[in-house]
């Protein structure tokens, strides 16, 4: 008992050495090479920042290359972020076609998403050997869409090595030459052997930029866009195809903004309310039950430092709508032992003894406290598995703080209770809420 | 010792009222979708001036945004909702408000597409029913024991009918919100009910639990009593443990951020019926569907 006792201290000083803000585990005093400090991860809306969501165009690629085409979008983003000099941040894939860029403390949300938006997305396309009908108009002319005469090909941004700013060297005007990489190389030269003679477009950002005849096969991986117009835009398009090209078109569908301001003034809110709430439910357990009561405050202390620790040693990001979790977990960690002290008072008024109405209130309230529990975590597990990422944010920390509550308002105040049970002075029922004159009237 | 049994036509009857009348409001005022649902933007501004929303209305509708929404968050600042807007029409928005007032500090801006507010509706429905499902099954295996003179399957759905009870009354509330005060249900009210739909389970389960222990030790008894006897025992921790989270919750909502406000309501509200239905509705309807069925049987 008392080692149980020992760990539980033990295990409270760890915590909270890395639960607490600025501390830090160091044991060079006991001669181990140790030292280290955790910090606690925030999302966008508590320390400010963009989240921007674009859905990538799939329609012109086969369905086999989608997922292959939607990471290499989503590493040309990420390579453009990191290019605006952002700290950490996140760029993911999410479902079938989405890209999702969390960009924490960007201020100028115009600015990032100009940015992303300048990726160019660049194809190469051959003619459609079904060209498309067109009625004449009244001039007796015929318009026929670009995008109806070529048809996309495999080859497009995502196979680009490199691209170079030279100049024609008949006409002086600039152009850009493009060199693939490997797998590009191979596929410029399948397109180039079978469209001999044909015409070969160049599409940048969906409008057909030039379209040259193929006169031989090319198998070296270089091709040569012409007609690009003054210098200066040939420079910028050279810049821009270096820095990637996007392998399919995307699209912004959505954008969120929080301003740093807005975020700090939230995070100190939800801390206080937090405070406030940890400080009502302890005069409620210490003046309803007691001395069980109190040792339950102490556990529930213990079960926050614990879950503040795990939020940093697992890098858990913490959302208002997660903090708005834990701090509802707060108020549910002690139902457990509500239910246990309930039984516990239950079996004194029969007239047992307080050290076996300690056991019987345990062994039976357990029941009640798994079934209870694991409904809740049912559903924290439905909502955090298809949930959206704020939704996942509230779903962890409240999972968390089920199993944590669990494990010191079982374990914890149970060892707790057993101390006390056995000190003399901390023996009389009173304590636990049922007068002496109570304990007989089983 | 209590005799809520004794009474549970009763409830049965207030628990009918407060339901139908939440169904009239849901029909009556239809909920107001937010823009996670049905795409828009949401700008929460800050002047530099004490403002009435109104001015600030009015001042917009000259700039041709008739359909803005206006909702003080603060003396200075707030939130304006528009439906889906391209980036020219928001600097236009920002630009009618900094002509008129001067400084004005974009504190957050969002701006949702109507795809994905029709993809996380659809989610919604699918996570509820999917949250329900799970429920049924585990209290169908917790209670599998249990079998004369109540089956586990029954204890199910007293549990379902209850929280079902739980989620209209709630979503009943919003609706009459949304239609005098403006409030929108978002992806946060959803993570609400699902936390109610949680919570409600949670605490009848406590209740059930006593009924599967004192159907077993006080075999003689007739449902009736075992089942009253079972919540006047639990009843204390029933309210207990609502009460604590009721402190913090409450807590939250006095004293918590406003982006969070609705929904800390929202679970607020969830938390105070369900610990009404666990004890007045759940229960009994496992006596009124036995003394149906022996009445049925006779």
């Amino acid at each position: 008992m008392f080692f149980r006792f020992l760990a539980i201290v033990v295990l409270a000083i760890v915590a909270g050495a890395i639960a607490l803000p600025d501390g830090k585990i160091n044991l060079k005093p006991i001669n181990i090479p140790f030292e280290k400090s955790w910090d606690i991860k925030l999302g966008l809306d508590l320390q400010g920042g963009t989240h921007l969501v674009y859905q990538a165009d799939m329609k012109d690629v086969p369905s086999d290359a989608q997922s292959d085409a939607l990471a290499s979008a989503r590493d040309v983003i990420e390579r453009r972020v990191n290019a605006f000099g952002v700290s950490e941040p996140l760029v993911q894939i999410s479902g079938s076609n989405r890209i999702i860029a969390e960009l924490p403390g960007v201020k100028d949300i115009n600015e990032a998403i100009k940015l992303i938006g300048q990726t160019p997305f660049l194809e190469f396309r051959e003619e459609s050997d079904t060209l498309p009908t067109a009625e004449p108009d009244e001039n007796g002319e015929v318009t026929l869409n670009a995008n109806d005469v070529f048809i996309p090909t495999q080859l497009n941004g995502k196979q680009l090595d490199r691209a170079v700013l030279e100049f024609d060297q008949t006409t002086g005007a600039p152009i850009v030459s493009l060199q693939f990489d490997d797998e590009g190389k191979q596929l410029f030269s399948d397109l180039t052997s079978r469209n001999l003679g044909k015409r070969i477009a160049i599409f940048l950002d969906g409008d057909i930029i030039s379209a040259p005849t193929v006169q031989s096969a090319i198998i070296d991986g270089k091709a040569i866009i012409t007609n690009i117009g003054t210098v200066q835009e040939a420079k910028e398009l050279v810049t821009r195809l270096n820095s990637g090209a996007l392998p399919v078109p995307i699209k912004l569908i959505s954008q969120q903004n929080v301003g740093a301001t807005l975020g700090i003034d939230s995070l100190h809110k939800s801390v206080q309310a937090g405070l406030i709430g940890f400080i009502l439910v302890s005069m409620f357990m210490v003046i309803y039950y007691r001395l069980p009561g109190f040792l339950a405050v102490v556990a529930l202390s213990i079960y926050i430092l614990i879950s503040v620790s795990l939020f940093k040693l697992f890098g858990i990001t913490l959302t208002l709508a997660g903090i708005a979790g834990f701090i509802l977990s707060i108020g549910m960690a002690v139902d457990a032992n509500v239910l246990i002290f309930e039984r516990m008072r239950e079996e004194l008024r029969k007239g047992k003894g307080l050290s076996q109405a300690l056991d019987d209130g345990f062994t039976r309230a357990w029941l009640s406290v798994r079934d209870s529990n694991t409904s809740s975590l049912i559903t924290t597990f439905i909502l955090g598995y298809f949930g959206t990422s704020i939704i996942r944010g509230f779903a962890v920390t409240l999972a968390l703080g089920i199993l944590v509550s669990m494990f010191t308002a079982i374990t914890l105040s149970r060892t707790l209770m057993k101390l006390a049970v056995r000190l003399n002075f901390l023996s009389n029922t009173w304590l636990y809420g049922v007068p002496a004159k109570e304990t007989t009237n089983a | 010792m209590l005799n809520i049994m004794k009474h549970y036509k009763f409830w049965f009857g207030v628990s009918a009222l407060l339901f139908v009348l939440a169904v009239a409001a849901i029909l009556m005022f239809g909920l107001k979708l937010g823009i996670d649902f049905k795409g828009g933007t949401i700008t929460q501004v800050t002047m530099e001036q004490t403002l009435e929303s109104a001015e600030v209305k009015e001042t917009l509708a000259a700039a041709n945004f008739a359909e803005a929404v206006v909702q003080p968050t603060g003396e200075k600042s707030f939130l304006i909702r528009t439906q889906p807007q391209e980036k020219e029409e928001h600097d236009r928005l920002l630009a009618a408000l900094e002509t008129r007032y001067g400084k004005v500090t974009e504190d957050s801006f969002s701006s949702i597409g109507p795809v994905i507010g029709k993809e996380l509706a659809g989610r919604a429905f699918y996570q509820l029913g999917l949250v329900s499902l799970g429920i049924i099954l585990y209290i169908a295996y917790a209670f599998r024991k249990v079998t004369r003179p109540v089956s586990s399957w029954r204890f199910s759905w007293a549990a379902i009918i209850a929280l079902v009870h739980d989620l209209f009354i709630v979503i009943g509330v919003f609706a009459v919100l949304g239609r005098f005060m403006d409030v929108e249900i978002d992806t946060l009210f959803v993570t609400a009910l699902l936390t109610i739909l949680g919570f409600s389970v949670h605490d009848t389960i406590v209740v059930f639990d006593r009924i599967r222990e004192n159907l077993r030790v006080r075999a003689g008894q007739s449902l009736r009593e075992i089942i009253n006897s079972s919540i006047s025992q639990t009843v204390v921790r029933s309210i207990n443990t609502s009460l604590t989270v009721i402190f913090v919750l409450t807590a939250l909502l006095l004293f918590g951020g406003e982006s969070t406000r609705y929904f800390v309501l929202a679970l607020l509200l969830g938390m105070v019926i369900g610990t009404y239905s666990s004890i007045f509705i759940a229960s009994p309807i496992l006596l009124a569907w036995h003394n149906w069925d022996v009445s049925r049987r006779s």
